[in-house]
């Protein structure tokens, strides 16, 4: 299903509960290394409550979650940073009051610190040289495009396997949406796998290499982004859409 | 005494007094910032912190007389005096805070708020009961030497205090700002769940905050017992009040809005006592608090609305 890639991270069967609110139904996913994917769906599907049971901030009521053939539904979220997953937030949530490096340092905070640290930070400079220009200032004053930038250098500051996304290109300038693709994509060159939950569904199917369909809570639809934008439901009810927001 | 003498005067012993309440003041802003849990019980921690260094004194053969020591014996017996209540203080509030707290995280309104009164109740209490209720001499052995300008007095005892306070403060913004545990606690008060997402474990800073402010209570407390001589059960609440009043004076969650705000009050306190009657010293502060509450409802250094989006 990953197309005879490893498998980076799967959901088996997985159900999560807020209360008495089924929101993830029997969800299975399987992200191969190397991939990008992305989750598609409406308001209230479950996109989000799969990105906080990826990064255990919600618990699983049952089913399974396999990162590099490891169940990690029980451990604490620190571990799995630790293990090599890595968030970009909705919204970005930078610490608006620290500067830009200390956000970069707060990326890395369950590393060790040593001579990667600066390998990894020369990285992220060199994919945005605007961060490095505004490294001293507070991450709050920054435009939402370079406050992006710094969200995403943050994850890469963890130095993971897996990022998970979501909504990167939520308020951000068609410009700024462009650039974050084009770097999205030049971090998956480097081998990182890429988990993005994206309203633009143009964008993300035109970037990505699988996509996952959701809809209240269950998997609908999942196959190579190149079927998913043929797909006829696809079209109607996520690609119309933008089209028409975008007009 | 001529009035500028006594201006000076007044404004030495407010910054004493300010120091102290800068110290205190500062456990109730750290634990706000990153929990927004405002936590009474800090009120007799301090209280404790007294009466601490009043026994590790007595230890010492320090006790109700005045027994005055000098150079090294003296250091001696105010570093470890300190340095015990500031680690059985520290231990005291992680201790109220993994048994008392921990078990409300996550709970919604002002259970755990109710719950720090419970237990400032509960500490001033057994202080009570086990050591009685009557005021107890707190011995001072700092001899009384004083720097003289003009018939304004400046007392060792009071550089001490500012030595010590500026040492304390200085530490713990120097923790904050640069240790990578302080980055955690910063972290975890602008955005608790990023901070988390990125892999801080949110107890961990929890306790580290409970355990920063406590001790920095306890150090005031061994202050107030040598400035005041005395301490008894009930000194947590009107020194506490007015340090919770420096915090959110200063903005509350704010580091420097707490010294500041602490400095403030023991100022106003002084000046009030001279110019106007100490009777009426609660009664300026608090207006004071009122005042600028009304014109800056974040207080001096606060902020608004805690951006989060």
């Amino acid at each position: 299903m990953a197309g005879g890639l490893p498998l980076m991270l799967e959901f088996r069967n997985v159900n999560t509960y807020y209360g008495d609110l089924h929101v993830l139904k029997n969800v299975n996913y399987n992200l191969g290394a190397g991939e990008i994917i992305c989750l598609l769906g409406g308001n209230a599907c479950g996109k989000s409550t799969t990105m906080k049971t990826i990064m255990g901030i919600v618990r699983p009521t049952s089913g399974e979650v396999i990162f590099e053939g490891e169940r990690i539904d029980r451990l604490p979220t620190a571990e799995r940073v630790k293990r090599g997953i890595a968030p970009v937030l909705e919204a970005r949530r930078l610490f608006p009051r620290m500067t830009v490096f200390e956000n970069l340092e707060m990326g890395a905070f369950t590393r060790k610190r040593g001579a990667d640290f600066d390998q990894d930070l020369e990285r992220v400079y060199s994919l945005f040289p605007r961060v490095k220009e505004r490294r001293d200032q507070m991450a709050g004053t920054l435009s939402g495009g370079e406050q992006q930038m710094v969200a995403i250098g943050r994850a890469l500051m963890a130095r993971p396997k897996l990022i998970c996304m979501d909504e990167p290109s939520m308020g951000l300038s068609p410009l700024f949406v462009e650039q974050t693709f084009d770097i999205i994509q030049q971090i998956n060159r480097q081998g990182v796998t890429i988990f993005m939950v994206e309203q633009n569904a143009a964008m993300a199917l035109s970037i990505a290499h699988r996509a996952y369909v959701l809809q209240t809570g269950q998997v609908v639809l999942e196959g190579p982004a190149s079927e998913m934008r043929e797909n006829e439901h696809v079209r109607d009810a996520y690609l119309g859409e933008m089209q028409v927001a975008a007009a | 005494m001529s009035s500028f003498d006594l201006l000076l005067q007044q404004f030495v012993n407010g910054l004493s007094l300010g120091a102290m309440y800068a110290l205190l003041a500062l456990g109730f802003t750290i634990v706000y910032g990153i929990m927004e849990l405002i936590n009474f019980s800090h009120f007799n921690v301090f209280m404790i912190g007294s009466f601490v260094a009043m026994g590790v004194l007595s230890l010492f053969g320090l006790s109700g007389q005045t027994v005055l020591l000098h150079g090294f014996p003296l250091v001696g017996v105010l570093v470890v005096t300190l340095a015990v209540t500031m680690i059985a203080c520290g231990m005291l509030g992680v201790g109220i805070e993994r048994l008392a707290l921990r078990p409300l995280r996550g709970v919604q309104g002002p259970m755990a708020m109710i719950t720090t009164i419970g237990v400032s109740y509960v500490l001033s209490n057994v202080v009570m009961l086990t050591m009685g209720a009557n005021t107890k001499n707190f011995p001072n052995p700092i001899p009384s030497v004083a720097l003289h300008i003009g018939t304004a007095q400046i007392t060792v005892f009071q550089f001490i205090i500012w030595a010590l306070s500026a040492v304390l403060m200085g530490g713990l913004y120097f923790f904050v700002q640069r240790s990578k545990l302080g980055k955690a606690m910063r972290a975890t008060a602008q955005d608790p769940d990023a901070a988390l997402m990125m892999g801080v474990d949110v107890n961990r800073v929890i306790m580290t905050a409970f355990f920063l402010g406590s001790a920095l209570a306890g150090a005031a407390g061994f202050i107030f017992g040598l400035y005041y001589n005395f301490t008894n059960f009930g000194i947590g609440f009107t020194a506490g009040l007015r340090a919770f009043t420096a915090a959110v004076l200063g903005g509350i969650g704010n580091i420097p809005g707490a010294m500041i705000g602490g400095l403030l009050i023991g100022l106003i306190e002084a000046m009030a006592g001279q110019y106007i009657g100490a009777k009426w010293a609660d009664v300026i502060i608090f207006s004071l608090l009122v005042l600028v509450l009304v014109c800056r409802p974040a207080g001096l250094l606060g902020r608004l609305a805690p951006t989060k989006s």
